[in-house]
């Protein structure tokens, strides 16, 4: 002992501090923060995603429409890769040595150990000279990756397409998507994203520091399985498509049929239309705004976004409206001097045709204007010169009950409304009370301020063959192989209108086709019931027929607009005609008046291209107008926030008279 | 006096021996667990770090037992020769000393084993520094005397700067403890604790004219505090100097001596650059393991962050990563608490010997272990730079752990003999 033995407390009491500071530190590290457990398990666990196989989508027939194919790419390990002759590479695949050295770093910032893609969807040839190749680049391997692919590269607008993900759909789905994944652009593929696209799987991988699998984590308790996309059965008949699209190819039209007693939709063709393969694989992005820029715009899906004045083809329903409100029997008559006068307008009968005593069988025979602007007339003075509008809007309640003026609600995005004004649309355009029937006669023969898609169009035969009710028309007929099908397209929606008036109105439509104006079209041994129209827009005439067969326990209800083609009788009736013998027979006869398929297949009908530039240059002039008249608006209300929403782009044309207004 | 009747074990505190083979065994389960390969399992396989641990314990405590044999009294005369050898293999290692990882520390020997002079050269300090200040008319109060001690500390560390080994040559300041148990003035010990504060103050806030100006206003602060206390007024006055010189040569050594990896080691602990995946990765790593392991760990072999070797080293240097992550927090408290019940077992064999000579000896071995634990725990929990030195008896390493059961059995004879002649 000596005289600084008391310092041993003081040695001592140092070490007791000093891991009393350890120990300190480690409670906060282990017990209080909890961001390592969490580092650590971000280091080791990694999910391993498996991607499903997107659902294949079937005509009617169980006849694939489209299916998947398994492409090429060019897979980078960046890690892997070593010194090689960078630039044979490059030139194998028509980059430069910038472009390769900037898909090197963005597939390093990925993941220096993981297989991220180089190069997508090669072509077979190139696919085959890389693959002699491969091992002279190390890091690069090839990868198989599954496409879209049509083998009867036909529907194209009903089936829509696919594409890569963007930023925003990434941060809107919660997690579902990641960079490079695939989803439905437009189409079925969109409307039916959810069901087609499977569930993920995730595998919860160990892995080590470098990266190398170690395996599973906690035997796979946190694992999810991948499960397929569910297969779409659609109502396509893969055979009348095939038909209606060459029947219509040169043209620019629709044509849609439905299945009167299901709501199914048989044929969805919409022509200028495009090989839905030219939107897979490499060329993908060339070929898109090819399609894109193509002043004819086959991605507008005319079925259910063109909107035309329905014409002489809503006879019909005139008549259907006015029986049942009681303004007229089918044995009404009307002596037609050729013209109809409405206050002080003359409207004349088709080329000035005096019809003579008609009733409402030959009225809808011989398409006579003036019967139904009387009947127009009538039922819209019903209440007295006071209450027009009121009348109007009864009227416009009926004809509304058909489809008319509202989305039908198809599965398929982007549809539109077509166009049915209600009173107060008049009210502005004249004034309160300034307006009677003759102001509005034209709408009783379906021109004016009317438009209906030709889905509409098809979806009103589909209620007159069902005497009085619809189905919702639908493009899938069933989901997966379960077959489930949606309850709602098992309802009848009825449209008020009782089942003892329709059969002198088909009688009218039968007689149409037997000795009417679309006689030529009459099918031999099938009693198809139709109607002719002339859709006018913008000076150019559309062809319109609809149409049921057979009257008797109908199959197919049907509308066809050709573009340019004139009157309903010349283009658009036989063309359905075509179309309902197909689907009815399988095949097509002899027809007595000697009219024969292959003459309208080949066709050109498109509308002239100046058509397109004319209206697009006046859309432009109309546009830069507008855009300064918004812009002095802007300017003059700059503490409002004045935008036109409506607003539309320049480029578009012709094409934006046949979209309602009200299209969004 | 020794009586030739008695046990070789009679006097052996068996407490000691005890916390060793806890610590030794602790170690060998550790480094399995960090080397443990599922591909290759097997039970004791020589050419795994695990297999030779395990042959290295089984020599050292064959050694512990050969060294409890030997006649304690001549270890004090042996004492010059035993630091005379490690001086000539220290220098033997700068010139045919094998570099591993920047520092030429090794010497090859048959066999594939390697020898670490500077692990031995600690002992043989200890030992040397036991026997000067022993000696009589030897106090460290006076200016000879401590130049000579200082002496006798500083040479070896000299040696083993120039390998370079920072961290083993740090390990050597831990004796200043020894001097101040011995009579130095705890001015020294302040000294020290100040130089380390303003060692991190000034390379964090990188502000010369901040710290210099806060040196100068606290010391007159206190100076008017106290200003009827003349003698205290010198003191502060002649501290503050040094605290000032000292600043600016760790800026100056920081700014032009150092080398480049060295600064960033210490630029990491103290926060200046964060960089989690390059010079960082280290110590982020092991803070990662650490801290997942909550209070209980992950269980044996069961740590992930150890086990995908996701931190380097952690055979060695960062072992403890293994048991923080595997056993937790208990586990942590049960490893430290096992040091520091060590450290003070041996102050409190200290302070019952009757020989200076064992006394001197005891506080150098305690305070060589301590240091060894709390930079190297530290290290491993980011609050001390990252320097490499082992963790004494747990980490990897023949020498590591030879040179400890030397230092450790050594002491435990001594202490053995506590009841018979004073040597000098």
């Amino acid at each position: 002992m000596n005289q600084y033995f008391e310092r041993r407390y003081i040695i001592g009491g140092i070490f007791i501090t000093l891991i009393l500071v350890l120990l300190g530190r480690l409670f906060y590290i282990q017990i209080i923060d909890d961001r390592y457990a969490l580092y650590a398990n971000k280091n080791v666990i990694r999910p391993f995603i498996q991607y499903p196989a997107r659902g294949t989508i079937l005509d009617r027939n169980g006849k694939i429409l489209v299916t998947n194919a398994l492409v090429y790419d060019v897979n980078v390990t960046p890690k892997e890769v070593k010194a090689f002759d960078t630039l044979a590479f490059c030139k194998l695949l028509g980059i430069d040595k910038a472009e390769f050295d900037k898909r090197l770093a963005k597939a390093r910032k990925y993941s220096p150990n993981l297989p991220s893609p180089f190069e997508k969807q090669l072509s077979p040839q190139l696919y085959a000279s890389l693959q002699e190749r491969l091992s002279e680049f190390p890091g690069f391997r090839s990868g198989l990756h599954p496409i879209r692919s049509y083998p009867d590269s036909i529907a194209a607008q009903f089936l829509g397409y696919i594409g890569e993900v963007n930023d925003n759909i990434i941060a809107k789905s919660g997690g579902y998507y990641h960079l490079g994944d695939y989803i439905g652009i437009s189409g079925v593929e969109k409307a039916y994203e959810n069901v087609l696209r499977g569930h993920l799987g995730i595998k919860n991988m160990l892995v080590d520091s470098r990266g190398a699998q170690m395996g599973s984590y906690a035997n796979g308790a946190f694992d999810t399985q991948v499960v397929s996309g569910e297969k779409l059965t659609s109502s396509l008949d893969l055979h009348l498509q095939k038909l209606g699209e060459k029947l219509m190819q040169h043209k620019a039209g629709s044509i849609v049929a439905i299945e009167p007693s299901s709501g199914e939709i048989l044929a969805f063709v919409s022509t200028p239309s495009y090989d839905p393969n030219l939107l897979v694989g490499h060329d993908r992005s060339v070929n898109y705004s090819k399609l894109n820029d193509d002043p004819y715009q086959p991605f507008f899906i005319r079925p259910i976004q063109a909107s035309y004045p329905p014409g002489s083809s809503f006879k019909p329903l005139s008549a259907l409206i006015a029986m049942e409100e009681g303004i007229i029997t089918p044995q009404t008559t009307y002596n037609c001097p050729g013209y109809y006068i409405a206050g002080n307008r003359r409207i004349k009968c088709f080329h000035g045709e005096q019809h003579g005593t008609v009733n409402l069988a030959s009225a809808i025979a011989e398409s006579c204007n003036g019967y139904f602007d009387m009947v127009f007339e009538k039922l819209i003075n019903r209440l007295g010169p006071k209450q027009t509008d009121s009348a109007f809007t009864s009227w416009r309640d009926n004809v509304a009950k058909f489809g008319l003026g509202s989305k039908l609600d198809l599965d398929l995005p982007s549809e539109g409304t077509g166009l049915l004004p209600k009173a107060s649309f008049y009210d502005k355009m004249y004034h309160k009370g300034g307006w009677r029937s003759s102001t509005v006669i034209s709408l009783g023969i379906g021109q004016g301020e009317l438009g209906a898609t030709p889905l509409q169009l098809a979806n009103i035969e589909a209620t007159i063959a069902n005497h009085g009710f619809y189905y919702k028309p639908h493009l899938i007929k069933s989901i997966g192989e379960r077959q489930v099908i949606k309850s709602e397209y098992t309802v009848k929606n009825y449209v008020g209108v009782d089942p003892q008036y329709f059969e002198p109105v088909i009688d009218g439509m039968q007689a149409v086709v037997e000795r009417g104006t679309a006689v030529t079209s009459k099918i031999p041994g099938i009693i198809m019931c139709g109607k002719t129209g002339t859709a006018q827009v913008n000076g150019v005439d559309n062809s319109v027929f609809v149409a049921f067969a057979p009257r008797e326990n109908p199959k197919i209800a049907i509308a066809v607009v050709v573009e340019n083609g004139g009157q309903g009788a010349s283009w658009a009736a036989p063309i359905a005609s075509f179309m309902v013998e197909k689907y009815l027979r399988d095949s097509i006869t002899a027809r007595p008046s000697g009219i024969d398929p292959q003459r309208y297949m080949n066709a050109d009908l498109m509308p002239d291209i100046s058509i397109y530039i004319k209206q697009q240059k006046k859309q432009l002039r109309r546009d830069s107008i507008r855009q300064a008249r918004i812009d002095s608006i802007k300017k003059a209300q700059a503490t409002k926030s004045a935008t036109n929403k409506n607003h539309k782009p320049a480029g578009t044309n012709y094409l934006s008279a046949l979209k309602p207004k009200d299209d969004e | 006096m020794s009586n030739q009747q008695r046990s070789f074990f009679f006097n052996v505190d068996w407490l000691t021996v005890l916390i060793y083979l806890a610590l030794c065994t602790i170690g060998v389960l550790s480094i399995h667990s960090a080397v443990f390969d599922p591909k290759n399992a097997s039970i004791v396989d020589l050419d795994t770090n695990y297999g030779k641990q395990f042959v290295f314990v089984i020599v050292a405590i064959v050694l512990g037992i050969f060294i409890l044999l030997l006649e304690s009294r001549f270890l004090s005369a042996l004492a010059p020769a035993i630091y005379g050898i490690t001086t000539v293999l220290l220098l033997l290692v700068l010139v045919v000393g094998r570099n591993v990882g920047g520092n030429q520390a090794w010497i090859p020997l048959p066999g594939g084993f390697r020898l670490q002079p500077s692990e031995f050269a600690k002992f043989a300090t200890c030992l040397l520094l036991a026997r000067y200040l022993s000696g009589t008319n030897v106090k460290v109060t006076e200016i000879r005397s401590f130049a000579i001690a200082a002496g006798i500390i500083f040479f070896p560390m000299i040696l083993i700067l120039l390998q370079p080994d920072a961290g083993s040559t740090l390990v050597f300041s831990s004796l200043l403890f020894v001097l101040y148990r011995e009579g130095l003035s705890p001015y020294f010990l302040i000294l020290e604790g100040l130089f380390i504060t303003l060692f991190v103050l000034t390379l964090k806030l990188n502000n010369l004219p901040l710290i210099i100006g806060s040196i100068i206003v606290i010391t007159i602060a206190i100076i008017l505090l106290f200003r009827r206390n003349r003698k205290l007024m010198m003191t502060l006055l002649i501290g503050a100097g040094i605290l000032i010189t000292f600043v600016l040569s760790v800026q100056f050594l920081y700014t032009k001596v150092l080398k480049h990896h060295q600064k960033e080691r210490i630029d990491i602990v103290l926060g200046i650059e964060s960089d989690p995946h390059g010079k960082g990765y280290n110590v982020n790593q092991s803070k990662i393991a650490i801290g997942s392991g909550k209070l209980w760990g992950k269980g044996y072999m069961q740590g992930t962050q150890t086990k995908y070797k996701f931190v380097p080293e952690q055979s060695t240097d960062f072992i403890f990563c293994t048991v923080g992550e595997e056993f937790g927090f208990a586990g942590s408290v049960v490893v430290l608490g096992l040091y520091l019940f060590l450290v003070l077992r041996i102050i409190y064999i200290a302070e019952r010997q009757r020989s200076p000579f064992s006394r001197i000896y005891a506080y150098g071995v305690a305070s060589v272990i301590f240091f060894h634990v709390v930079i190297n725990i530290g290290m491993t929990i980011g609050i001390v730079p990252s320097i490499g030195i082992p963790l004494p008896l747990i980490s990897y390493g023949g020498s590591s752990l030879l040179s400890f059961t030397v230092m450790l059995f050594i002491l435990i004879k001594l202490d053995s003999n506590r009841m018979g002649m004073i040597y000098a």
